[in-house]
């Protein structure tokens, strides 16, 4: 075992996998040499190679085709969006060809390819570069969509996500990179893909989360539970395919549910969620599902965050709400 | 100055031709060494495409085929290019490029099948380097520096070329896809058909640049202009940038060509943007017209062989169908099993409830 934090558990991760397969790639705008514009790929081209691990032309729609044409030859790629608001340069690469090219060559080809991305808030980034995007991705057919919140999962689920054989967009909240540390075994090990897991048991309500409002829901149960009230906390881990069975067992425990992310109210996976609790649990609900989200306007510009993104306060006063229905 | 620099440019991509109008080598030193076979090969195989190009019209018109892209008039383009192909090589059309890979190996009723709309077209034959045809235009130029790339790793003597047509040249991805190639010196060919118009814009509104081979300026890649109704100039072209590529160079090779019938059969009427002048002028330049001169004065070619050859298009169109009509109905459950390797919780769910319809 060995302290790491969440972007030494990544690295940790990729070498792994580049020492276990030589098919597997890493690519990406600066991830060389540089290591990484966080450092999340220090050391690996000088361990494996300019032929394993190597920076590309600065263009992401040519990214994604680079990692489809190279599954084509039996490679499996790692590629790096730099930031996952510049997702929008390779969506088609992204939604409208990898996620597909298994059904529409009837199961002849596959594209076991990982995208790796940042995203997420509290950082006073530039413009797009925090959005919280992947609601879009969790609409798209064909992709696994999965974002940790710890060190350990973090390295379970990378090395899962590059072994699969269908591509997986794996998105890692900036804030999270080296807000803590945490026990990481130094050995391989794999978490499995669309499963959750309960960071925080609890009997009184439900929070369902993911990204860096695991964490924010985890201190929101701490406050709570200085008043007596005993959140349970679902991290999704997977936000597409969802964990339905975890939820429910969750939910029809508590009886109370409320889901947070830090994406917008019309975007994330939120809505999906409520959906599914209400489709299969309406009869063990006290109160309505909830949510916390942030406000439908745009990012907000950097000095702005933090009035803008969910925070435990939030969650707390939504909680008090269902319970108090 | 800056003047002087853009004619410099253009006057680097004259149109490359080795037989004109008339079926006259007029670039004798670039004639290819190709066998007496080959040259029969490559006539054979334009007729049949011209004939199978006729029965699809019309097979589509009786709804007994869906989408489909005439090619009419590109079949030098098409054919002569997949001829300077290694068996290896890998394939990677735009929509309209179906002659391509069915000629490197796709049976013609998948072909047909992709047409309808049914998963069973895009199940390749192991072995065979091609991919369906690609809808989104410019994708195929992007992934194309890809599969480029994985030949150069894993270090085949092979090569990627794509298609595209004179709109697709205008894509952000045709520039990245050419671009990439180049960085990496990665085996690919860029071939472009410029016939003229794409759908109904002329290619004078793609672009103020005199030539579409010129932007392979923009990447410091090979590029070529070639006369699209000549099918020796295309075969020569294609085989000089396959050896550039294995050499590390890509080329894009433009063709002039132009389409005789409409961009699809999804309604288009070519008679609203192109003129009966123009469709005649063209005519005269059909790569069948002048390749046919060439052979015949060769000896090399009959109207007997001819006949033989759209007879046997015929029939095989005619059982190609037959297979087509042959196979089974998809089924939800079948788009379902196709997805993903691991069945997603979602998926394992939805597939039991259409399964249960399925059974009833």
């Amino acid at each position: 075992m060995a302290e790491m934090t969440m972007i030494q558990a990544i690295t940790d991760a990729m070498r792994t996998e580049l020492e276990n397969n030589e098919d597997v790639l890493v690519f990406g705008e600066d991830v060389g040499q540089n290591g990484g514009v966080f450092r999340a790929t220090e050391g690996l081209q000088e361990q494996f190679g300019e032929d394993r691990v190597f920076d590309t032309p600065l263009a992401e729609s040519g990214i994604g085709g680079l990692a489809i044409g190279l599954s084509l030859t039996g490679y499996r790629s790692v590629m790096e969006i730099q930031f996952f608001g510049f997702v929008f340069e390779t969506m088609d690469s992204v939604s409208g060809q990898m996620s597909r090219l298994r059904y529409r060559s009837g199961g002849h080809y596959e594209a076991p390819i990982t995208v790796r991305s940042p995203f997420g808030g509290g950082v006073k980034t530039p413009e797009l570069h925090a959005d919280s995007l992947e609601g879009l991705m969790a609409q798209s057919p064909g992709l696994t969509v999965v974002i940790p919140s710890t060190p350990y999962d973090a390295k379970g689920l990378l090395i899962e996500s590059i072994r699969s054989n269908d591509p997986v967009i794996y998105l890692e909240h900036m804030k999270l990179y080296r807000s803590f540390r945490e026990e990481v075994p130094e050995e391989e090990y794999t978490i499995e893909l669309g499963k959750a897991d309960i960071k925080r048991e609890g009997s009184d309500i439900t929070f369902v989360a993911y990204g860096a409002m695991v964490h924010t829901c985890l201190k929101a149960a701490d406050d709570l539970a200085e008043e007596g009230i005993e959140a349970e906390v679902v991290d999704l881990r997977t936000v597409s395919p969802l964990d339905i069975d975890t939820i429910l067992g969750s939910v029809e425990k508590t009886n109370r549910v409320v889901v947070v992310q830090e994406a917008q109210r019309q975007a994330g996976i939120a809505a999906h969620i409520v959906a599914e609790i209400t489709e299969r649990a309406i009869l063990h609900l006290e109160a309505p599902a909830m949510r916390v989200t942030a406000p439908d306007t745009v990012y907000p510009f950097a000095a702005a965050e933090d009035l803008w993104l969910p925070d435990q306060k939030d969650v707390v006063e939504k909680a008090k709400e269902v319970i108090n229905f | 100055m800056a003047a002087n620099t853009l004619e410099q440019i253009e006057g680097q991509f004259e149109t490359f031709q080795i037989l004109n109008e008339n079926g006259e080598i007029v670039n004798k030193d670039a004639e290819p060494d190709l066998s007496d076979e080959d040259l029969q090969e490559l006539m054979k195989r334009m007729v049949y495409t011209r004939i199978w190009d006729q029965r699809a019209i019309s097979l589509n018109r009786q709804g007994r085929l869906g989408f489909y892209a005439p090619v009419a008039g590109q079949e030098a383009s098409m054919l002569g290019s997949q001829l300077a192909l290694d068996k290896q090589d890998w394939i990677l059309p735009g929509y309209r490029d179906v002659p391509q890979i069915v000629w490197h190996g796709l049976p013609l009723y998948q072909a047909f099948l992709f047409s309808r709309g049914h998963f069973k077209g895009g199940q390749m034959p192991e072995g065979l380097n091609v991919l369906m045809p690609q809808i989104i235009i410019g994708a195929q130029i992007v992934q194309t520096a890809g599969v480029a790339l994985g030949l150069k790793k894993k270090q085949k003597d092979n090569v990627a070329i794509t298609y595209t047509g004179d709109g697709g040249a205008s894509q952000g991805d045709f520039y990245e896809g050419m671009n990439f190639a180049g960085a990496y010196n990665a085996p690919a060919i860029f071939f472009v058909q410029n016939n003229q118009f794409a759908i109904s814009v002329p290619v004078e509104l793609q672009s103020a640049a005199e030539t579409i081979a010129q932007k392979a300026v923009a990447a410091g890649i090979y590029g070529v202009q070639v006369d699209g109704m000549d099918p020796l100039a295309v075969y020569v072209a294609t085989k000089e940038a396959r050896e550039n590529a294995l050499e590390g160079k890509p080329t894009l090779i433009e063709s002039i060509c132009y389409r005789y019938g409409p961009h699809t059969m999804a309604g288009d009427d070519p008679t609203r943007y192109r003129t009966s002048e123009e469709d005649s002028e063209w005519e005269k330049k059909d790569p069948l017209v002048r390749f046919r001169k060439y052979l015949e004065d060769k000896n090399l070619w009959s109207e007997d062989q001819e006949n033989e050859i759209v007879e046997q298009a015929k029939e095989d169109i005619k059982a190609a169908i037959k297979e087509a009509d042959d196979t089974p109905k998809q089924k939800v459950s079948d788009l379902i099993n196709i997805m993903y390797e691991e069945m997603p919780a979602n998926l394992r769910e939805q597939l039991d409830e259409y399964r249960a319809k399925e059974s009833n």
